[in-house]
């Protein structure tokens, strides 16, 4: 799992699996939905992308940047580089 | 052509890099080297204010070692977004160490130095005209923001570049690029697939970021072909995987599938990654899809104010539990002590390092009491003056804050420093993000040849 900017209003976290078996059932639970991911970066269901790389065996989300108050490294930033954003994600089930 | 080989010296000139792999890429009949030297990623701080994130002593080792060997080797040295930001002042730092290693080894070849920054004026005329839409996620660029801006550059695409070579150039310095164009400009103009061009150069603009282990201070190499192509890390002791090279063309960016350039977009869907050899790995079925309108992505940034902060640590759990309410306390002592210093002309930010510094509110574990959390106060002012002044306050208030169960009467903060307060300087922001409709980029882009 990784997060990283994607310019300066975005952050995008790649989640990538070594096992097909995993991404398929990660894929098929519908835990990843833009519901459930929306609260927990604050920001609106609509606004949340989920796209699965079948190739790679990984499913990107993007979600608009919260943190600072106008994009990457401006006043009251937490995360320059966006490359801490994945924790929120990190404790989500999988049923 | 069959093929066409290109080197990446590494993912930002000044990371640092192998000098024995972009010498051994180097021995591989390239047809050119290539660097990228800029991100927005550090933050806008470096487009403001002018400066580089990388510093001269770092960008004269890597620089030089790029040049002289690009030089032995007879090939063209095309570096991009040099000196970070792309601002005139980045552009021009980087060209005077350029110069001063060209005199000191005694090398002479015909420079290009392409210029990026865009006078506000024509980005304003461009809002006006509606000409000008914004990125995802960016809100609709406003005059006011324009002309607030410090400075404002265009990423270049490929024309610019080819244009360069055209001309004969064996160095190519660039203000603010697309970091693709650095790479796929040349392979375009020989006539090979845009649409493999433009996928390769994404991979090789991070140096060896795609290789195992991962790295983008090492060197790479692309070979492209009429069909396909094949990437390589120089160094013996790294690796490129199909899955490797395959994570990497979706890294940093908000669509695994869709590269946006300038020139179109590369649908990557139908993209095949096969191993060839113990380290290459060969790629097909990147497609380009041309754009029916060219249009160019700007970066402008605004000073937003000047920072001070200050760094503590705090090891008594009864002032961790009560770090809200003294942060209220601290926040009401600042402004009753301010003394005519209007609220709008500051700003105080806390930050706990332990607890919830980097998620801030979207932290799950907020409400556990670590036993030790750093303190980060921050204040963002008009003036620096202001700011100093304000997180002074805000100092001395939370160290002596009072709360309920108190113990620690002799104070609530560890410094690790004296003076502890520092004065960080401007703070920035990007002020534009957007994309603006252009006809002619040659025009947009001026090019200087000189004779080195």
């Amino acid at each position: 799992m990784r997060s990283k900017n994607a310019g300066p209003f975005q952050i995008t976290i790649d989640l990538m699996f070594n096992d097909r078996a995993v991404y398929d059932r990660v894929i098929g639970s519908g835990a990843l939905s833009a519901k459930a991911i929306a609260p927990l970066y604050g920001v609106a269901e609509d606004l949340v992308r989920i796209m699965p790389f079948e190739r790679v065996r990984a499913i990107k989300i993007t979600v608009p940047r919260t943190t600072g108050e106008h994009g990457s490294g401006s006043a009251f930033d937490r995360d320059v580089y966006g490359a801490q954003q994945h924790g929120p994600l990190v404790d989500l089930r999988i049923p | 052509m069959q093929e066409m080989r290109i080197v990446s010296v590494n993912g930002c000139l000044g990371y640092g890099f192998e000098a024995s792999s972009l010498a051994a890429g180097c021995e591989l009949d390239p047809a050119m080297v290539g660097a990228d030297a800029g991100s927005t990623d550090p933050g806008p701080f470096y487009l403001g204010s002018g400066q580089s994130l990388v510093k001269p002593p770092q960008i004269r080792r890597d620089l030089g070692l790029a040049l002289k060997n690009a030089r032995a080797a007879k090939v063209p040295l095309v570096i991009g977004s040099a000196g970070m930001g792309g601002g005139e002042p980045n552009l021009q730092l980087f060209k005077k160490i350029l110069l001063e290693i060209a005199r000191d080894e005694g090398l002479h070849f015909k420079l290009a130095t392409i210029h990026s920054e865009i006078p506000k004026e024509r980005v304003r005329d461009a809002v006006r005209a509606k000409k000008i839409v914004p990125m995802a996620d960016v809100p609709e660029l406003t005059e006011e923001a324009v002309m607030d801006s410090v400075r404002i550059v265009g990423q270049m695409g490929t024309d610019p570049f080819a244009h360069a070579l055209d001309k004969g150039a064996d160095v190519v310095l660039t203000g603010r690029s697309c970091d693709t164009a650095i790479y796929a400009a040349l392979p375009i103009a020989r006539g090979f697939d845009p649409g493999l061009a433009l996928h390769m150069a994404k991979i090789m603009e991070c140096g060896a970021q795609c290789a195992i282990p991962l790295a983008p201070n090492d060197s790479l190499l692309g070979t492209i072909r009429k069909d396909h192509f094949l990437v390589r890390p120089l160094h013996k002791q790294r690796i490129c995987t199909p899955d490797s090279v395959a994570a990497h063309t979706m890294y940093e960016q908000g669509n695994p599938h869709i590269l946006y350039e300038p020139e179109g977009d590369v649908d990557m869907t139908g993209a095949d990654f096969e191993q060839v050899d113990e380290q290459t790995v060969r790629v097909s079925g990147s497609r380009f899809i041309p754009t029916p309108r060219l249009r160019i992505k700007l970066e402008g940034a605004r000073l937003a104010g000047f920072r001070s902060f200050t760094i503590a640590g705090i090891r008594d759990r009864t002032v961790i539990a009560n770090l809200p309410i003294i942060e209220e306390t601290v926040r009401a002592a600042v402004k009753r002590n301010l003394g005519g210093v209007p609220d709008s002309d500051y700003k105080l930010g806390f930050r706990y390092y332990g607890r919830d510094a980097v998620l801030g509110l979207l932290e799950p574990e907020r409400n556990n009491i670590p036993h030790e959390v750093g303190a980060m106060v921050e204040a963002i002012g008009k003036t620096q003056e202001i700011a100093d002044h304000v997180l002074s306050l805000a100092r001395s208030s939370l160290l002596h804050c009072p709360f309920p169960g108190r113990k620690t009467t002799a104070g609530n903060l560890a410094f690790p420093a004296s003076p502890s307060d520092t004065s960080a300087g401007a703070v920035y922001e990007f002020s534009v993000y957007h994309l603006m409709d252009v006809d002619d980029q040659l025009a947009l882009f001026p090019l200087e040849l000189e004779s080195i």
